[in-house]
């Protein structure tokens, strides 16, 4: 992978010549081809779908449902099984409200873990104070991994829903989600797997999965933000109400009654954003002509050089043993992440510090936060070897400031 | 990193963390009205409490966790505030927030806070160092937290 070459294609890079971007994590840059591509429906198109009996509309509509299929396609699912909401959040909490309304009572029980986003577990924490069920935490290991191990001591017949990442946002670390999959059908739960930071690096592949719900963003994969897509066994989407009602639909409406339209349709109230899911469809093209393997392993081999060199410098702690994803989660000892953030951010180069929506986590570390750097396709050597420089500029800057050193 | 900024935020940083950071002026509650001002993104969390007197404010304690900036800040805030009438105070706080956005020769009454001129050089900190002058503000006009 020519990653120079491939820079030509995020203009983001010619307007900030020496951006070092490494938050991919938060949000990928966007390459031309997919800003291009919604452009192109505005200019040519640009009109309202599955409404207009005209041509526009017709072309308008057989993109969005093109687009549609390449994401089905991208995640081995039937297109009636995707359903586009605005972002993974959504999504998430989507679940929650229909399928956790409508099937959880008091004393179930719901599995999420300490290592899971916000997004995954306060839509459960929220339904299980209403319905009184329980949402209980899978324990982490010494290294902050889920294990199969500790899944089987909070499962029981009492639960229903287990919500649970496929990869980490913090630490970059995958769940072992086949088997957590195959151990909640055993005792008649659901599965929701928060791919997020999955679907930008691996193959998700939802039928061999056999997960019941996934949910991830368009922006953290190269498409727009503002898209974001909700895949459900079709069994289960069948048997769920929509949770809003409005324009687009319905069926049939009379003065008490509204027959509301098929799956995913019944899901996708009012005007969607049609720009933003033609152009998650472009970004699907994209990363399929560049191959997720490769990806994964231009990616891999980035942050093993980094780590390697990272590791020899003191005064640092990295928290992810590791890591499937290529993350690295650290501080600069004695020094809060905001204040080492800054230095990052005078030699242009673009972390994350904090708790990254991930506060159970930080609790977990018991650290007021941390910084996260992410690699992805358009990061290069020298993106390396200045994070590299700058960490050691920013051990020594805060000894100097702090008057000792730290080890 | 570019020299001219490392000094900078080396002559910042210098000023604020060696001193105010790691010994606080003022800190601790002690029960006088309250704000309470939070910055989840970050995590800075900062408690403001103020006895005022006849208009005038008399004392300022804090309490929070946060960045050296922040929590700096609080502490140069209840010193140099302290004995301002509330109509001064709250001229200084705007003066405060003027400044650190870049406004030029501001008022020399900013005293030690007048250091936090250097944090207009880096807009992402402007939070970070305001917090507590805001959470003073809300108090100083009436809208203290239960």
């Amino acid at each position: 992978m020519d990653a120079y070459k491939l820079r030509e294609d995020f203009l983001i890079y010619k307007n900030n010549p020496d951006l070092v971007y490494m938050d991919t994590g938060a949000t990928s840059l966007k390459p031309f081809r997919v800003l291009a591509k919604m452009n192109e429906y505005y200019y040519d198109y640009g009109v309202n779908i599955h409404r207009g009996v005209y041509k526009l509309s017709y072309l308008a509509t057989d993109q969005y449902d093109l687009a549609r299929n390449k994401i089905a396609k991208f995640i081995n699912a039937k297109d009636e099984e995707i359903v586009f909401l605005r972002n993974a959040s959504e999504a998430l909490n989507f679940v929650s409200l229909t399928y956790g309304e409508a099937n959880l009572t008091e004393g179930d029980e719901v599995i999420t873990s300490e290592l899971d986003h916000h997004s995954c577990f306060l839509p459960w924490m929220k339904i299980c104070e209403k319905k009184k069920a329980i949402l209980k935490y899978i324990p982490l290991t010494e290294d902050g991994r889920v294990t199969i191990e500790n899944f089987k001591k909070v499962l029981s017949n009492k639960t229903k829903v287990v919500a649970i990442h496929y990869y980490s946002n913090v630490f970059g670390f995958r769940s072992p989600i086949e088997e957590i999959i195959k151990l909640a059908h055993e005792v008649g739960a659901i599965v929701i797997v928060d791919a997020a930071q999955a679907v930008a690096h691996t193959k998700v592949d939802v039928k061999e999965l056999d997960c019941d719900f996934l949910a991830f963003s368009g922006h953290k994969m190269l498409g727009p933000m503002g898209i974001g897509i909700l895949y459900g066994k079709k069994k289960i989407l069948k048997k769920l109400d929509p949770l809003y009602y409005g324009g687009d639909m319905n069926d049939e409406v009379s003065k008490n009654k509204v027959e509301v339209k098929e799956i995913p349709y019944r899901f996708e109230t009012g005007t969607p954003a049609v720009a933003e899911a033609i152009g998650l469809g472009e970004a699907v093209d994209y990363i399929n002509e560049l191959g997720l393997e490769n990806i994964h392993k231009y990616t891999k081999d980035l942050y093993n050089y980094t780590i390697e060199k990272l590791q020899n410098i003191k005064g640092i702690t990295i928290y992810n043993k590791n890591p499937e994803l290529p993350i690295i989660a650290f501080n600069i000892n004695g020094v809060h992440p905001h204040d080492a953030a800054t230095l990052f951010d005078e030699a242009n180069i673009c972390l994350r510090a904090g708790h990254h929506c991930a506060q159970l986590l930080t609790k977990w570390l018991g650290v007021t936060g941390t910084l996260r750097g992410s690699f992805y396709i358009y990061n290069t050597i020298e993106d390396c070897d200045k994070f590299i420089n700058t960490v050691i500029d920013a051990v020594k800057f805060f000894e100097k400031i702090n008057g000792e050193s730290y080890e | 990193m570019n020299d001219k900024y490392k000094i900078d935020l080396e002559s910042l940083y210098r000023q604020v963390i060696m001193d105010h950071y790691k010994n606080p002026r003022n800190k601790g509650l002690v029960g006088w009205p309250h704000v309470h001002i939070k910055n989840p993104s970050c995590g800075d969390d900062i408690t403001i409490e103020a006895l005022v007197e006849d208009g005038v404010v008399k004392k300022i304690h804090h309490q929070g966790t946060g960045c050296s900036i922040c929590c700096s800040s609080a502490s140069v805030l209840s010193e140099t505030l302290e004995g301002k009438t509330v109509e001064e105070a709250n001229e200084l706080i705007e003066e405060f927030f003027e400044m650190v956005k870049g406004k030029e020769n501001p008022n020399e009454e900013l005293e030690e806070a007048l250091v936090y001129q250097g944090v207009a050089k880096f807009p992402a900190r402007i939070k970070c160092a305001t917090i507590s002058w805001k959470a003073l503000q809300r108090l100083l006009n009436g809208d203290e937290d239960e």
